[in-house]
């Protein structure tokens, strides 16, 4: 076995992928930099991400893949998972050799692994878009901030740009502390050091618009009286809101 | 003044969320004006402790209201707290909660003060603001008031994403009983009236690309369920006639909260007929979906769903001759027929199979209920099992208790 290394970017994947090819490496495990897994027995290749070899491999892949299955690759490498790297390899591997199209063939496991990351982002992706809340800052700035399980925030872009064009806003994710910020004509991604402000809740009062804590109760008004007693069903409330997120919902914070 | 608002907040969405609508999808409205929002597939922002999905802003503009509907409780009679917001209010809490990223819209219904078209058009005006003094362009969905001008339906038709009259009686003997100054045709001839406005527009828009287009999330309407004696074969005949003849997008079935002693009605404290419920949304899926016919679902012979089981096993255990079906090779119409299996892995099963053929550690893998499903399929490997009674086969499921009689149903809940 061989341990491959890259520097946790997307490119830098496909670069692993295009030199266990060209070195003919035996059984791989790509770990990103800075990984724990790295391997103490067997030989170590470092790969130094290189656009052109990494281009050649997403080329190839596109030819073989339809566009979706394609941005499947890119949504499991934001996931996270332990050993994704090595999945994805074999699937490419896999692809690769393939007479016909090899992305819905659900009975491989590899497939089948990427089916279920990518399913279980999408999740969390959809909760993202739900589960934001923003607050309206005195200057105009709707901001939110959130710990999603996954690295979601590249896969909720477009969805926040297409929907609030015509209002500045700012979701930023504590974990992985970096933010997407939309200033009226794009997003950016940017890092702020913000967290000392963020964990002062009345330091930050006096930054929000003077409406809005009035709305905040408000919607807490609503979402009270909008529920109906006789139907009752917390199992039901909960798996649809799992308490994980009630840490983001204003209806779930006391006001 | 937040005060008052906050008042109105809680006797106008109280007065409305009887109303089990809560759909935002089947719009396609895009954010082209650099404005505020879009209308696409329809976000679940929050749920309430019932379970329900909270996804647009669902308040009256008013419950005051000049007739006496014996079920609802803004009924004239009905010695309650009354409110009205202006228009304004109603535009700016959409506003305000739609940027903070609560809801996707506004779902405006009213009761009926002065007249219809009195009402209709304060409707039509909160739609109309957003629309063009505020360049909003999520989801909204107005209840059209029976009665009102054809040139307000159509202004509404015209802002609105959606448009809704609820029936809420299935049959004209309900309603004459239980809403004596209501008529049923007052209530179809706006359907109507918006079905050929709808038809009209889709081929304008063949002709002129530029054509506004109206309420692009089409029309839907509620029933309520269990307040009177109709039987499940009227109810879903009734919603037949609603997606056949008048294009419905949706029909909603709402099991009847008591709301009123009214002696016609059943009394107070009486259980919500939630399993009554979730079957005829299982029965309305199987419809809409998996291209059932009505009467495949009930006949005269027997007009109620099964409580015990969902309506597409009813239908596998009355037809067992059409079974086994062999997974490797049936058409996904059929497949889609197969108890355990649900429209997703119907398409994934036809897609697999073309790799290798399937084994029942495939199904299981893919997700399917195969517990439910091994008395209806062959697959690769497992063996045919003998010839069981409809009886047996639902005995054996019910014991398994994946179908356990779950008593909190609602129509968020999966539904096969
Ligand atoms: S007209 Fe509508 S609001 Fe008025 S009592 Fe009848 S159902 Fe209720």
């Amino acid at each position: 076995m061989q341990t491959v290394v890259y520097d946790s970017s997307f490119e830098g994947f496909f670069t692993a992928v295009f030199e266990i090819y060209e070195y003919k490496i035996k059984d791989p495990d790509i770990q990103q930099q800075g990984a724990a897994h790295v391997s103490l027995f067997g030989g170590r290749h470092t790969v130094h991400t290189d656009i052109a070899k990494a281009t050649r491999v997403i080329k190839k892949l596109e030819a073989k893949l339809s566009a979706d299955a394609f941005a499947d690759i890119y949504r499991v490498l934001l996931s996270e998972q332990p050993g994704m790297e090595n999945v994805l390899f074999r699937y490419i591997q896999y692809a690769l050799q393939a007479a016909q199209s090899v992305e819905t063939d659900y009975s491989h496991p590899d497939v089948l692994w990427i089916r279920q990351v990518v399913r279980k982002m999408g999740r969390e992706k959809h909760r993202m878009e739900a589960f934001i809340r923003f607050l309206k800052t005195k200057d105009g700035l709707f901001y939110a901030t959130v710990e999603p399980d996954f690295n979601v925030l590249p896969l909720i872009r477009k969805h926040f740009e297409d929907r609030y064009a015509d209002q500045r806003w700012l979701i930023y994710d504590t974990r992985r502390k970096y933010g997407l910020y939309y200033d009226l004509h794009s997003v950016t991604e940017v890092t702020i050091d913000f967290a000392a402000t963020l964990n002062d809740k009345a330091s930050l009062r006096t930054l929000h618009d003077e409406q809005e804590d009035l709305y905040q109760s408000l919607w807490r008004t609503y979402f009270g009286s909008t529920n109906i007693q006789a139907r009752r069903n917390m199992k039901l409330h909960i798996q649809h809101m799992p308490r994980r997120y009630w840490k983001y919902l204003t209806e779930k914070l006391p006001g | 003044m937040s005060e008052r608002i906050s008042e109105k907040l809680t006797i106008l969405s109280d007065a409305a969320k009887y109303d089990v609508s809560c759909a935002s999808s089947g719009s396609d409205r895009k954010n082209e004006n650099k404005g505020l929002g879009n209308a696409s597939n329809g976000i679940c922002h929050a749920y309430t402790e019932d379970g329900r999905c909270v996804s647009l802003l669902k308040i009256l503009l008013t419950n005051f209201c000049i007739y006496d509907c014996a079920y609802c409780i803004s009924r004239k009679s009905n010695d309650i707290k009354r409110a009205a917001f202006t228009v304004q209010e109603v535009v700016d809490l959409t506003m305000n909660f739609y940027r903070r990223n609560y809801i996707e819209g506004l779902f405006l219904s009213s009761g009926i003060f002065k007249n219809a078209d009195y009402t209709m058009e304060r409707l039509v005006l909160v739609a109309k603001k957003l629309r063009t003094e505020h360049q909003f362009n999520g989801y909204i969905h107005l209840k059209t008031i029976p009665g009102a001008s054809d040139e307000l339906m159509q202004e509404a038709a015209l802002y609105a994403d959606r448009l809704s009259v609820n029936v809420e009686m299935p049959t004209k003997e309900s309603l004459r009983l239980l809403a004596p100054d209501k008529n049923r045709n007052d209530m179809l001839k706006p359907m109507r009236y918006i079905d050929k406005a709808l038809t009209q527009n889709q081929e304008e828009k063949k002709l002129f690309k530029k054509a506004p287009t109206l309420a692009p999330a089409g029309q839907s309407t509620q029933m309520v369920i269990g307040a009177t004696p109709e039987t499940d074969l009227q109810i879903l005949y009734m919603s037949h006639f609603f997606y056949q003849k008048i294009h419905l997008k949706r029909v909603y079935y709402s099991g009847y909260v008591p709301v009123s002693n009214d002696n016609r009605l059943p009394a107070m404290g009486t259980p919500v007929p939630f399993i009554r419920e979730n079957r005829l949304y299982q029965a309305d899926w199987l419809m809409r979906f998996y291209h059932f016919r009505v009467d495949e679902i009930v006949s005269p012979q027997e007009p109620l769903l099964d409580a015990q089981i969902d309506p597409k096993l009813s239908w596998a255990l009355r037809n067992l001759q059409l079974f086994p079906v062999d997974i490797n090779k049936a058409d996904y119409m059929l497949i889609m027929r197969i108890p355990g299996i649900g429209l997703q892995s119907a398409r994934k099963i036809c897609e697999a199979r073309k790799f290798s053929r399937l084994g029942m550690h495939h199904l299981q893998k893919i997700g399917i209920a195969v517990n439910r499903a091994k008395y209806f399929i062959t697959t690769s490997d497992a063996p045919v099992l003998k010839d069981y009674q409809p009886m047996q086969i639902k005995e054996f499921i019910l014991n398994e208790g994946s179908s356990k009689y779950k008593p909190n149903f609602s129509p968020q809940l999966k539904l096969f």
